[in-house]
């Protein structure tokens, strides 16, 4: 299929016809955050797409917290020590469209593949969703996907990319799935200028970010430093342990699974953890592996830049949407530890 | 900034009796500071001060316990450590405390406001009343005046309230005292249920992150906090408005009297909830009740910490 061109001014509506047959979530702007709402169809709320969204659209197919299935219990009448369990699993996945995502954003989800592929609650959501992903204009000084990937117009995970050009956009598709979002009759096919303009962006945006450091010496690097305290006490010291960085990371998938009742009823809730927060690996003993902030950043960086690529071909768990820097209190930079490490790496190699 | 050399002398001074000093850097781009843990000399000459210095470097002294630490404040930092030492979660005696008058720091939520994206912000200038911020190829001057943290606008305590090295000229509060709950008042026009329906959509969009718990000074608990614990178990892990509501009520009134107002807890939050509200309300009910500020003088014990058979302004007796 060849991309089409939708003029900017016909963009809500092509959305609202979206939201005939799905969810369809947008970024907009509350309070100075841009967070995903589903688009009512006809609403006039503005659509916020010059800026990275705050909280990334890992709630679309990765829920907060969600019922994996309902419980009750049922006393016999005439043997009231004897309790029957029911229980009925909740899979309730909707049709989505995501519309305004970065690229990043989208391509995120490809980490998570490999990790939840078998997952029916996971699995049923990631087929029904569909992520139409804009190539960004500017990037920030936080953005770092050309380190972990190819850059602001890497087409994996996406399904359609929005290349903003002068009054519209080009939409090109990625996959079927994508395809099938592009049946409108608002949209017209993408002219050669059109297309020529739009490649012309994918190239600038890139260029923007300039040369991308290489990081596939921090696989070895942060084995190498894995014993090794001071540094990561070093590097977590300013540091508050407080998960911000975890909850908007678009490839932070750590769950914790919890029963919640009421009375003789409840659910079994699958909700966000993360390795930030002490409770993560307190064990039923009492002992945690992982007592200090010093311990849980090493996990963090490590997992996302070591652990996981070890076992996944060399792929990084980490998109550089740079949200973990952009809202760290702290301004903790992984950019930074990351470098760090490596350079560390190679002196100690160096001196032994 | 005239003092800050004298400053950084104070600094390299106490700095061979001392584990570190903490204070502020420059972070990864020109808008954001970041807590500085200076152990050479070479890290004392990395010390800056200013409007950006928006972080509570007494949030990190409860966990350094054991440790001889300096510390430099601003003057609502100060009243953090004050109140810490007051319920005895510090030790005054392993603490240098650094201090020089604040005129303010900015709120970066103002500033993302007015100029865009902060990560699109490339160079950032800052003289006189005016900073001038280069974002997304503009040049934006805003008075700073605009963009100040609203504590800032109403402080009282420009200068450290307890200090061991003072640099500068002490200043004076930016408001009369009276102003100080003016905020307040005007939101307690509206109705409850107004207040209510405001209160529901902010915290719609939390994210139980708990970035504002752990930034705060006062919240001490943390790794224990009963907002992630299931024994005892009193918020679910639902992502309800309801729960997560709960617990910013739990976090106002586990602060009741001890919350100094610094404003961390909503300068951390990712998603720009307006937490401070909450916190002043219960501030305000305080000094009218108990006549008492926190972290103003290190030998007051916390009304909520006290025991009285009867209050003076609560007429047990006669309602
Ligand atoms: S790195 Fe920043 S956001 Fe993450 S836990 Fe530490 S302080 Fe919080
Ligand atoms: S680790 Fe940081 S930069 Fe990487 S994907 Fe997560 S939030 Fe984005
Ligand atoms: S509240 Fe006062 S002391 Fe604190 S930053 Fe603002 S002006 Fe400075
Ligand atoms: S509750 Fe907020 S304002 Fe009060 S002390 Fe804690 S962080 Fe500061
Ligand atoms: S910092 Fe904000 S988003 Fe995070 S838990 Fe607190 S209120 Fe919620």
């Amino acid at each position: 299929m060849n991309s089409k061109y939708i003029p900017a001014d016909k963009l809500t509506a092509w959305l609202d016809g979206l939201a005939a047959d799905n969810r369809v979530l947008v970024p907009v702007v509350e309070n100075g955050s841009i967070v995903f709402r589903p688009r009512e169809a006809g609403s006039d709320t503005p659509l916020e797409l010059e800026k990275q969204a705050t909280v990334p659209p890992k709630n679309a197919v990765f829920p907060a917290s969600e019922p994996l299935l309902t419980f009750s219990y049922q006393k016999h009448e005439d043997e009231p020590e004897k309790v029957d369990v029911s229980v009925q699993p909740t899979i309730n996945a909707q049709p989505t469209v995501v519309f305004g995502c970065r690229p990043c954003d989208a391509r995120g989800f490809t980490i998570f593949d490999n990790v939840y592929g078998a997952d029916i609650y996971y699995e049923s959501r990631r087929e029904k969703t569909a992520f139409i992903s804009q190539v960004c204009k500017e990037t920030a000084n936080t953005c770092f996907c050309h380190w972990t990937g190819e850059g602001p117009a890497d087409s994996r995970g996406s399904d359609v990319l929005a290349v903003p050009v002068d009054a519209g956009y080009v939409l090109e598709p990625v996959t079927e799935k994508g395809e099938g979002l592009l049946t409108s009759s608002l949209l017209a096919d993408a002219s050669k200028e059109q297309q020529d303009a739009a490649a012309q962006m994918k190239k600038d945006a890139r260029e923007q970010l300039g040369e991308a450091v290489d990081v596939s010496e921090a696989r070895g690097a942060l084995l190498a430093l894995f014993d090794n305290m001071e540094f990561w006490e070093d590097v977590s010291a300013k540091c508050i342990s407080c998960g911000a960085c975890t909850y908007l990371c678009p490839t932070c998938y750590c769950f914790n699974i919890t029963d919640e009742t009421c009375g003789s009823q409840g659910h079994r809730v699958r909700s966000w953890d993360n390795c930030m927060s002490y409770l993560f690996t307190l064990e039923g003993s009492g002992h945690n592996p992982r007592p200090t902030k010093a311990h849980r950043l090493k996990n963090r960086v490590g997992h996302k830049f070591s652990y996981y690529p070890g076992l996944h071909d060399g792929l990084i768990a980490c998109c550089g949407c740079g949200r973990c820097i952009k809202s760290c209190p702290v301004s903790v930079d992984i950019r930074e530890i990351v470098q760090r490490a490596i350079e560390t790496a190679a002196a100690e190699t160096k001196a032994s | 900034m005239p003092h800050l050399d004298e400053l950084k002398s104070a600094i390299k001074e106490r700095l061979p009796e001392l584990d570190f000093v903490i204070g502020w850097g420059r972070g990864f781009d020109p808008i954001h500071a970041t807590p500085l843990f200076m152990r050479t000399e070479a890290d004392v000459d990395k010390l800056e001060w200013g409007p950006l210095n928006v972080h509570n470097t007494a949030t990190y002294l409860p966990s350094l316990r054991g440790k001889k630490v300096g510390v430099v404040v601003k003057g609502c930092d100060s009243r953090s450590v004050v109140q810490l030492m007051q319920e005895n979660l510090i030790d005054r005696e392993d603490l240098v405390i650094f201090g020089m008058p604040c005129t303010g720091v900015v709120d970066l939520t103002k500033i993302k406001n007015a100029v865009g994206d902060l990560g699109m912000v490339r160079d950032v200038q800052i003289s006189g009343d005016t900073i001038t911020v280069t974002a997304g190829g503009k040049e934006h001057a805003l008075a700073l005046a605009d963009v100040l943290n609203n504590k800032c606008t109403v402080c009282q305590y420009h200068n450290a309230v307890l200090s061991d090295v003072f640099v500068g000229e002490p200043i004076e509060p930016s408001v009369p005292e009276d102003q100080v709950y003016a905020d307040i008042l005007e939101f307690e026009e509206q109705t409850p249920a107004e207040r209510m329906a405001f209160w529901e959509s902010q915290m719609n969009r939390c994210i139980r992150c708990y970035a504002c718990r752990n930034a705060c000074p006062m919240c001490v608990c943390r790794d224990h906090c009963v907002a992630q614990s299931r024994d005892p178990n009193w918020l679910s892990q639902r992502h309800d408005v309801g729960e997560k509501m709960m617990f910013q009520l739990i976090h106002a009134m586990h602060l009741a009297g001890r919350c100094t107002e610094c404003g961390e807890c909503e300068r951390a939050c990712p998603v720009d909830i307006p937490l401070v509200r909450l916190k002043k309300k219960i501030n305000k009910e305080i000094k009218e009740l108990f006549d008492y500020q926190a972290g103003i003088d290190p030998e007051a014990t916390p009304p909520l910490l006290a025991f009285k058979v009867e209050e003076q302004n609560i007429r047990e007796r006669e309602w």
